[in-house]
């Protein structure tokens, strides 16, 4: 199963013909991503990668029958084709691009809200390292090789320490279900409950582990949600226990700018809630290790 | 991005809403001569820096005579104003706004900015003004009132004259309010402002509503598109490493330990802070070299670290996806043996390529500890700055 992705859906790449876009979508077309072709305004017909180029979403949904979207394109025109995208019926679309406008984003959340919920394009990232269903498909610009396939989905804002957690997991002998990234900006496509709900549906999925940050109420809603609507158990580790107040730690999202949006409030307020805390980040794999045993 | 009050108050008076009369000042007699082309016979003086509770920090003054303005010009410029809100070493003042004074009725609070739950923009106002609204959300919640804004359609006037009632403004100057509070909006929108405060909005005796204080902050992820805020930018209100920093890619927040800190992705960054902390040391910094980081830019954030002279160690962790962990190795030796480093240097590589980088670690015969994972980094980082403190201590005796 796994979620959003797997080896038959099929890839369109946004920003297709660029160095970055070209870049991952052969990573991708590597790791075995049933990549069917990617978009490029004004190129349309053309061949690169050996797929085609389209000028459209549209085009690449109806000739192509894509399905799921990664999004390459810079962030003054990003916002944009994350719409193009969901316009067209694509179904699931990761937005790679780093420094898109808070507006822009508001804007986006808004369009996406008019279609029913059966009809919505679901939206991860921006400024994320994408998704991955290990041994099956790659949506992103992760290091493919550190997932091992396995029953423990992975969601969190921060890409490399997505990677250091399927690191610690893999060591032990644990792999990933679906691993996403929902990114570091304040508004994204996805928040943390929003990709609980779709692990706690997905049955090949045993555990969640969430990997959060100074910043925002996401953590907290997720924990609630988890709560009251999730079977499966949800371990979960906030970065940033010394992040100083009103101080943006890299992230546009990451600043504590409000009480209990730092990392220790967060923390207190998730294992209240019956989630268990990762101690520390090195402790990410054996947390995980552990609560798998229990079940 | 930031920008001071008088810029903020000349960009909003562009859009209808009312302040007083003022200008800016270099100098004692810049100010005196503010004052003189103001007229009337009260005057503020007020220090221009990036930060708000400005006047309990002494960066207000209230002046009767020209004498009084010169005297507090001279007091205010060069002078470091510490608040809450700029840490303890607070920002010094360059620029004086001389501005008339106002027969102050009522002070109200106002705000716009980007709440992230609603992915809205939320107005956000009470009747107790001149507080610090923080202050006011914990001791008298039900003082405040918010209002969020449909996206699609923007701030109605409903809504503007709901705020207006709220803030307990009389129907004669319901209109006045109504195109007040719309103004700040469409600046909102225009200009990409991520933040919006008028703290206090005043009732004159007069009847006028008036921007008393105003603070403004910009997406930074929009000044591409907003050239003329960009230009606002004063760069001696930020700190000078992190300006550097951002100068070459680099994301970087200054911080009170002395562990420096080299590593890729924000998050990470956070996580190995926090077992720095855990394991008994205190970070001296925070630094997101990001994704393809080159010999020249580890380098640069080799600088940029040392050049925090209370720096006892440093760490780099890198865990490498589209970075490749030979060629961090290869930046990581070349910065050492460039820069002659006094600290010890604790250097732990993960992903791509990383049996290339580690024998490219070792083979360098640099004085450099190695670590597997992400405990042992932290763990020998405060163990090596624990070291160069006893030998410090040692020396001194």
């Amino acid at each position: 199963m796994a979620i959003f992705i797997n080896e038959t859906t099929r890839i369109i790449v946004q920003g297709f013909t660029g160095k970055i876009g070209s870049f991952h979508a052969q990573d991708m077309i590597n790791y075995g991503s049933k990549v069917v072709g990617g978009i490029t305004p004004g190129k349309g017909g053309q061949i690169h990668l050996g797929l085609p180029v389209f000028n459209t979403v549209k085009e690449a949904v109806q000739q192509a029958g894509a399905e799921a979207s990664i999004i390459f394109v810079p962030p003054a025109f990003a916002a944009d084709s994350i719409m193009e995208a969901a316009d067209a019926g694509i179904k699931y679309c990761v937005a790679i691009t780093d420094g898109i406008p808070t507006q822009d984003m508001m804007t986006v959340k808004n369009f996406l809200r008019r279609f029913s919920e059966k009809e919505r394009m679901v939206l991860t990232g921006p400024n994320c390292a994408g998704t991955i269903s290990p041994g099956r498909a790659m949506l992103g610009i992760m290091p493919g090789h550190i997932y091992k396939q396995g029953n423990v989905g992975i969601v969190g804002r921060s890409g490399t320490l997505g990677y250091e957690a399927a690191d610690q997991m893999k060591r032990l002998g644990i792999g990933v279900s679906t691993s996403v990234g929902i990114g570091g900006d304040p508004i994204n496509g996805s928040s943390h409950r929003d990709i609980l709900e779709k692990f706690e549906q997905d049955s090949e999925t045993k555990v969640v582990l969430m990997i959060g940050e100074i910043g925002g109420p996401q953590e907290v809603e997720a924990g609630f949600f988890s709560k009251e609507y999730m079977s499966k158990p949800v371990i979960a580790y906030i970065a940033g226990l010394t992040a100083p107040e009103g101080r943006r730690m890299g992230h546009a999202g990451a600043i504590i700018s409000s009480a209990g949006e730092g990392a220790a409030e967060k923390v207190a307020m998730l294992r209240e809630l019956g989630v268990t805390i990762c101690p520390t980040p090195a402790a990410m794999g054996e947390t995980v290790a552990a609560v798998l045993a229990k079940i | 991005m930031d920008i001071h009050e008088y810029q903020a108050k000349d960009i909003l008076s562009g859009y209808g809403i009312k302040i007083a009369e003022g200008g800016l000042a270099y100098s004692p007699e810049d100010a005196v001569q503010r004052a003189r082309e103001i007229g009337g016979h009260v005057w503020a003086v007020k220090a221009q820096i990036h930060s708000g509770a400005r006047g309990k920090a002494g960066g207000i003054k209230i002046c009767k005579t020209h004498d009084e303005v010169e005297a507090a010009a001279d007091y205010l410029l060069g002078r470091r104003l510490v608040t809450h809100q700029t840490g303890p070493v607070g920002k010094v003042c360059s620029r004086l706004y001389i501005e008339a004074g106002t027969d102050i009725v009522k002070e109200l609070y106002f705000c716009f900015l980007v709440d992230r739950s609603s992915e809205r923009i939320v107005m956000v106002g009470s009747a107790q003004g001149g507080m610090e609204i923080e202050e006011l959300a914990v001791n008298n919640p039900d003082a405040i009132t918010k209002i969020y804004i449909e996206p699609a359609v923007g701030l109605q006037d409903y809504q503007a004259r709901e705020m207006a009632f709220a803030l307990g403004l009389d129907a004669e100057i319901m209109s006045h309010a109504v195109k007040t509070i719309k103004g700040c909006y469409r600046a909102l929108r225009a200009l990409d402002v991520s933040m919006l405060e008028i703290n206090p909005l005043v009732v004159t005796r007069s009847g006028e509503l008036v921007a008393l204080d105003a603070k403004m902050g910009f997406d930074d992820n929009a000044l591409f598109r907003q050239l003329k805020i960009s230009e606002l930018r004063d760069k001696t209100q930020e700190d000078p490493r992190e300006m550097a920093a951002a100068d070459r890619g680099l994301s970087y927040v200054g911080l009170d330990g002395d562990i420096g800190c080299m590593i890729n992705g924000a998050g990470l960054a956070m996580a190995t802070m926090d077992m720095i902390k855990l394991a008994g040391g205190e970070p001296a910094n925070f630094l997101d070299v990001g994704g393809g980081a080159s010999a020249e830019r580890t380098e640069k954030a080799f600088r940029l670290v040392l050049a925090d002279k209370g720096v006892k160690a440093m760490l780099v962790n890198i865990f490498a996806g589209i970075n490749r962990c030979d060629w961090i190795a290869e930046g990581v030796v070349q910065a050492v043996r460039k820069i002659d480093m006094k600290v010890p240097l604790i250097v732990r590589l993960s992903g791509t390529n990383v049996e290339e980088g580690r024998r490219i670690i070792a083979e360098s015969g640099l004085p450099i500890i190695t670590a597997d994972t992400l405990a042992e980094a932290a763990e020998k980082a405060v163990q090596a700055r624990n070291e160069v403190v006893a030998k410090e201590a040692a020396l001194e005796k």
